[in-house]
């Protein structure tokens, strides 16, 4: 068994069509660019090209990462961002709808785009001798695209029913939702990436142009290819394909402060699809590009000795030692463009109630704070941390959005390099002082999924 | 605007290379026998440390006893909950510790354990498996607490509409058969298993004549050897007999409907397949991606999706067990929509038995099938589960080299004559969870007791 340390909801990536075979996977997993050998480079249009050779096989992947998401979207038009990426498969000025993916396949391809917040990217995998094909690709619809009624009213249904599937129809992701509107006041995270239902209908042929004009641009965009390439060739295609693309103005991304929280939350539901009571709290907390940001390192180790381990607080403390839950665990992604979150969640066994769960949780919490994250248990954690590096660069898209990520987020190649330097500076003393700036009962949000008739 | 031609000219042209360029032997494999006999299939790949091995017994949860139906399932869920002289949370420190990847499965033909080590801790990595194997505790705290997290994950299937369908899908199909049962076993067969019929499992089912091992990475025949035989060494000879029977599935076109108060209808649909020893598996697996591959090109997503906007996923493919051959896919749609949805599947799955595919079409479906198969190929993990699911096939040593030919082989006219043999949309079985409106002919099922749960493949990754 393991200690599942997810987060579902709204943030949940978006894909273009779905995988059974879960390419989904969130972005997770540290590296190195040093491991990797990544290069970098910028065209004269503004294009940041990221090259990660690794010649295991003969094949390459190939991401365009544009620096906009759903939190760039205008206020009353949530899902603009994710309709677009799935309105850049209908055609281009000379494709038509269906082709690009058609091409794709024929050519013993394989694709799909993901959307987030803070970044959209589609990715192909292909034979390395297929790179200029799909780079002619996707030069063509970052420029080129054609939105019209024709393509926006059939998948506006798609998507809507793509809503359906992930949040409507799923009692955990549509409280996720809710939660969310109450860690983020004001943000925009608190929107769901998919959209509210009633602003996706209204969704037109000209918003979706808009965006598309405001946003896409090469300036605006990171070119990673990883695999059997060297960067000479991918230099080459890309100045070719991607250099003859016009840079334009592209707004700063600026989106609105989230002013100080000095409440705490607690938010519940009910609904008769839930077996045990699924419970979590969250607060907000620096990312690697907003707050102390020095604090997203120790926050990362914090996580993993809290909760990511057999032997952790959350895990041995609640679930083996007590027994009053099946699974409990810590999250945390530096990985966002503005404010992240740090939490812990768990599902309580059967019968066992929220306030002696939580009593629990908080002796186990404040212990863990007051001196009970010992230098062993942190080195424990880093080691493994930095030991699961390696393993990140035992594939080839793998590498690549750990890279196409950061870039996107504005941060650099070094910084995906420095990470285990980083990760192995971390001292007990700063895993306990991101604790205490993080984690306070009177700024919470507490989410409580529970059985029972919806009233 | 120049791009434009190029684009539409181009795919034939470049499509007659694929098979030439993409080298499905990109990795070259090597049967490596240990001192005491036990087989390995091994890539190595030196090029980055680390070592992924994969290993499968034949024989899964479809030989669960009938009155303890989840022992697999239930005994894998505790291979990694203590063994030999470690508890609990002393075997899965010492896991972690190592930053090994350990994981054991349970399929309906095979359970299964997959492993990624360090190339420096790869001794204790394979020793802590050998514990796993041949020393489970079964200790009272991790199966309890292992117990009640398995009686929860059975009472949430029955509230999740993928899981619920997929579980009526396979009970209409497989009556009296293991796979129309769930793997995971109901509360009664659940609370019914004991220490010793895990116990039994383990000596009865881990056995050598019944392992199947492939390994990837930074190791040496001569390293990987006497690794095999500190690992599976200690095994028993011989495995307890597979008894289960072939089967081919019970569908005629019944729509089976379970009521749940959402807003999009999830359908499982699907009828008798072709098993992975069947002539014509190549030409169904044509078929198949031709019809409805998951991917934006594929005739359902063109017709349900493209065209008509009523879902965002829908596919379907063969799903190949070892006592069944099914065709087994998946649609979600909105309630007002779902029983057109149904329609369009109807229509154009007929339309393929009736003409079969186009050349273009086969063309087509053969550069994606060859040429995607080595995007697969990228990491030690993802190989080695492919080279214990090829064996576990009989496919042999040389499939991978071969498998091009044999996929560029298949005629059109092989393939009009097994979508004509093979699909038939008067007996597709629907498996409708959800309030669908405004469908005909449909039976309403109650999910009370006895509820089936799908099994999804053999549990091996497919290798086709």
């Amino acid at each position: 068994m393991t200690m599942p340390i997810s987060r579902g909801g709204s943030r949940t990536i978006l894909l273009v069509f779905f995988l059974v075979l879960g390419i989904a996977q969130g972005i997770t997993g540290p590296a190195q660019a040093k491991l990797f050998d990544a290069e970098s480079f910028t065209l004269p249009n503004g294009l940041q090209v990221v090259v990660i050779p690794n010649h295991r096989a003969p094949i390459v992947t190939q991401m365009v990462w544009y620096k906009v998401g759903a939190a760039d979207e205008t206020f009353g038009k949530s899902g603009a961002a994710h309709f677009l990426e799935h309105l850049m498969f209908r055609g281009t000025k000379s494709l038509g709808p269906g082709d690009f993916s058609r091409i794709v396949a024929q050519n013993g391809g394989e694709e799909n785009a993901f959307t987030t917040h803070d970044y959209t990217a589609y990715f192909q995998n292909v034979a390395a001798d297929r790179l200029e094909l799909v780079m002619k690709l996707e030069a063509d619809r970052m420029a080129n695209l054609v939105i019209n009624d024709a393509v926006v009213t059939p998948e506006r249904e798609v998507i809507i029913e793509e809503r359906r599937m992930r949040i409507d129809n799923s009692p955990s992701a549509l409280f996720d939702e809710q939660l969310d509107t109450a860690l983020y006041l004001h943000h925009p995270y608190q929107i769901p990436t998919i959209g509210w239902e009633s602003e996706m209908h209204k969704l037109t042929a000209q918003d979706e142009q808009a965006f598309y004009k405001r946003w896409y641009a090469p300036n605006n965009a990171v070119l990673v290819v990883a695999g059997d390439a060297t960067v000479e060739k991918v230099k080459a295609l890309a100045e070719k394909y991607f250099g003859p693309i016009a840079s334009r103005p592209v707004p700063v991304r600026h989106r609105v402060e989230e002013p100080a929280k000095v409440a705490s939350a607690r938010l519940s539901m009910k609904s008769p699809r839930v077996t045990e009571i699924q419970w979590s709290r969250q607060w907000l907390a620096p990312s690697y590009n907003r707050g102390d940001t020095t604090q997203a390192y120790p926050l990362q180790v914090l996580a993993e000795v809290l909760g990511g381990s057999a032997a952790s607080p959350l895990y041995k403390g609640l679930v083996i030692d007590k027994g009053l839950a099946l699974s409990a665990g810590a999250y945390y992604d530096p990985n966002q463009f503005d404010l992240t979150t740090f939490g812990f969640s768990a599902t309580l066994k059967h019968g066992v109630t929220v306030s002696d769960f939580e009593a629990s949780l908080d002796d186990i919490v404040k212990a863990a704070l007051e001196g009970g994250i010992t230098a062993e248990e942190v080195e424990r954690a880093k080691q493994r941390m930095i030991a699961a590096a390696t393993y990140a660069r035992d594939s080839l898209s793998g590498p690549a959005r750990i890279v196409g990520t950061a870039l996107s987020l504005g941060r650099s190649l070094d910084d995906v390099q420095n990470w285990p330097e980083k990760i192995a500076a971390v001292t007990p003393d700063q895993v306990r002082a991101a604790a205490k700036a993080v984690i306070h009962d009177d700024i919470a949000v507490t989410g409580v999924l529970m059985p029972g008739p919806t009233s | 605007m120049t791009l434009a031609l190029a684009f539409r000219a181009a795919p034939l042209a470049v499509a007659a290379l694929v098979a030439l360029v993409l080298p499905a032997r990109a990795v070259t494999i090597e049967e490596v026998k240990s001192q005491q006999g036990i087989t390995a299939w091994l890539v190595e790949d030196h090029s980055i440390p680390v070592v992924a091995m994969s290993a499968a017994f034949r024989g899964g949860a479809a030989l669960d006893p009938a009155d303890k139906r989840g022992l697999a399932n239930m005994t894998v869920d505790l291979l990694d909950e203590g063994a030999g002289d470690l508890n609990s949370t002393a075997f899965q420190s010492q896991i972690e510790d190592l930053a090994t990847q350990l994981n054991f499965n349970a399929g309906p033909d095979t359970i299964s354990v997959r492993m990624r080590t360090l190339k420096s801790k790869l001794a204790p990595s394979f020793d802590m498996l050998r514990l796993a194997l041949t020393q489970p505790r079964f200790d009272p705290e991790p199966l309890a607490r292992v117990r009640a997290s398995i009686l929860d994950a059975i009472a949430r299937e029955q509230h999740s509409p993928n899981a619920l369908a997929s579980r009526l899908w396979w009970k209409a199909a497989f009556p009296g058969h293991p796979y129309g049962l769930s793997s995971r076993g109901t509360a009664e067969s659940v609370n019914a298993i004991t220490p010793d019929d895990l116990r039994s499992l383990v000596h009865n089912r881990f056995a050598k004549d019944v392992l199947i091992v492939g390994v990837v990475g930074d190791i040496t025949p001569a390293e990987l050897k006497p690794i095999l035989d500190s690992t599976f060494g200690g095994l028993p000879d011989h495995a307890a007999p597979d008894t289960v029977p072939d089967m081919t599935a019970q569908t005629n076109g019944q729509v089976e409907v379970a009521n749940m108060p959402i807003p999009q209808s999830v359908v499982v649909f699907g009828q008798p397949g072709v098993k992975r020893n069947d002539p014509d598996w190549y030409a169904a697996l044509l078929d198949m991606n031709i019809l409805s591959s998951g991917g934006l090109a594929s005739r359902v997503t063109l017709e349900v999706r493209q065209k008509r906007g009523l879902a965002y996923s829908v596919s379907a493919s063969l799903d190949p067990l070892q006592h069944a051959g099914v065709i087994l896919g998946q649609v979600g749609s909105q309630n007002a929509n779902v029983a057109k949805a149904i329609d369009v599947i109807r229509a154009t799955w007929q339309r393929m038995h009736d003409d079969g595919p186009t050349a273009k079409e086969l063309a087509d479906a053969k550069t994606y099938i060859t040429g995607s198969f080595p995007l697969g190929l990228d990491s030690t993990s993802r190989i080695a589960s492919i080279l214990v699911s090829v064996q576990f096939d009989h496919l042999g040593l040389d499939y991978l080299a071969k498998r091009d030919e044999i996929i560029n082989s298949v005629t059109l006219a092989d393939a009009k004559r097994v979508a004509k043999r093979l699909l038939s949309s008067d007996n597709l079985l629907f498996a409708v969870v959800g309030q669908p409106e405004n469908l005909t002919g449909a039976v309403r099922v109650t999910p009370a007791g006895g509820i089936l749960q799908g099994v999804a493949g053999n549990g091996l990754p497919a290798e086709h």
